[in-house]
């Protein structure tokens, strides 16, 4: 299924997640890791560990309501495949994540900017598998 | 203040996940797809989030410490280890079958779609996996 290529709302996307996660390090002092956010909210061990880490998670997820009210219609979501895709991608997600400490936002965005050597490894290696894992489905399996 | 803050923190990269097109899968899966139906959006978004987090961090850093904590908390960990090379090709392969990921899912759940909730409850399995599967290690901060 092809989607439409959107570089200015893509980038002016980028910028704003870039100022949040900044805006972050200015507040707490934190990276952006949505990984470390939400299993360090699973697993807080005190009350101060989970509820910045709440309030977080809540702004982030008012955000779609937010645009509705400015724009009229909710961000457009598209899922291509089935849940059960959705549930073994979910827990590879989440074992990887953990493991690899790091996503798309702690390594991707986060640990490139401070030129973690660890970031540096870990994007470009989940990168490549992500690619090769839609190219075996798509190309190979389903083609 | 500090929730507040972190809130509206919350809420601005949201909303940049919303707007840039992260929490689509369909658009997330084909930045992936080179040979199909190839959208390079993605990379859009990462350059623009990069440019604000190269320069803002540095400019934050002049700081003796953050508004609302003691110091700022930065990874520490330097291991090129398998644990770090195995855990990001896992998260990889995931992300390929899935189309979130999870800084994407936690804005869209917003959106009141069950696939996402689906895709986050399994994502906290995965974390209890990986706890179960190396005890040793729950008790690292990840």
């Amino acid at each position: 299924m092809e989607t439409v290529f959107t570089p200015f709302a893509s980038f002016g996307g980028g910028l704003l997640i870039g100022l949040g996660a900044v805006l972050l390090m200015l507040g707490l002092g934190r990276v952006f890791g949505a990984t470390g956010i939400l299993s360090g909210a699973v697993f807080a061990e005190s009350r101060a560990e989970l509820t910045w880490r709440m309030a977080l998670i809540l702004g982030m997820m008012l955000a779609p309501g937010l645009l509705f009210l400015i724009t009229g219609t909710m961000p457009a979501i598209t899922v291509p495949v089935s849940p059960v895709m959705i549930v073994i991608g979910g827990v590879i997600v989440g074992l990887g994540a953990s493991l690899g400490s790091g996503c798309t936002s702690g390594h991707g965005v986060c640990g490139l900017s401070r030129l973690s050597l660890r970031s540096l490894v870990a994007v470009p290696t989940f990168m490549t598998t992500a690619a090769i894992t839609v190219f075996l489905i798509r190309h190979v399996v389903g083609g | 203040m500090k929730h507040l803050f972190a809130c509206l923190t919350g809420l601005v990269f949201g909303t940049g996940i919303a707007i840039s097109g992260m929490m689509d899968p369909a658009k997330v899966l084909n930045f992936f797809d080179i040979a199909g139906a190839w959208d390079l959006s993605l990379m859009f978004v990462m350059g623009g989030a990069l440019i604000i987090t190269s320069l803002g961090y540095r400019l934050v850093w002049r700081r003796a410490a953050p508004l609302f904590e003691q110091s700022f908390q930065l990874p520490t960990s330097t291991a090129l280890d398998a644990r770090l090379i195995g855990g990001a090709a896992l998260f990889g392969i995931g992300w390929g079958i899935a189309g979130f990921c999870p800084g994407a899912a936690i804005p869209a759940l917003g959106t009141g779609r069950w696939e996402v909730a689906l895709f986050l409850v399994s994502v906290t399995g995965g974390f209890y996996l990986r706890r179960l599967l190396s005890p040793a290690l729950a008790k690292t901060a990840t």
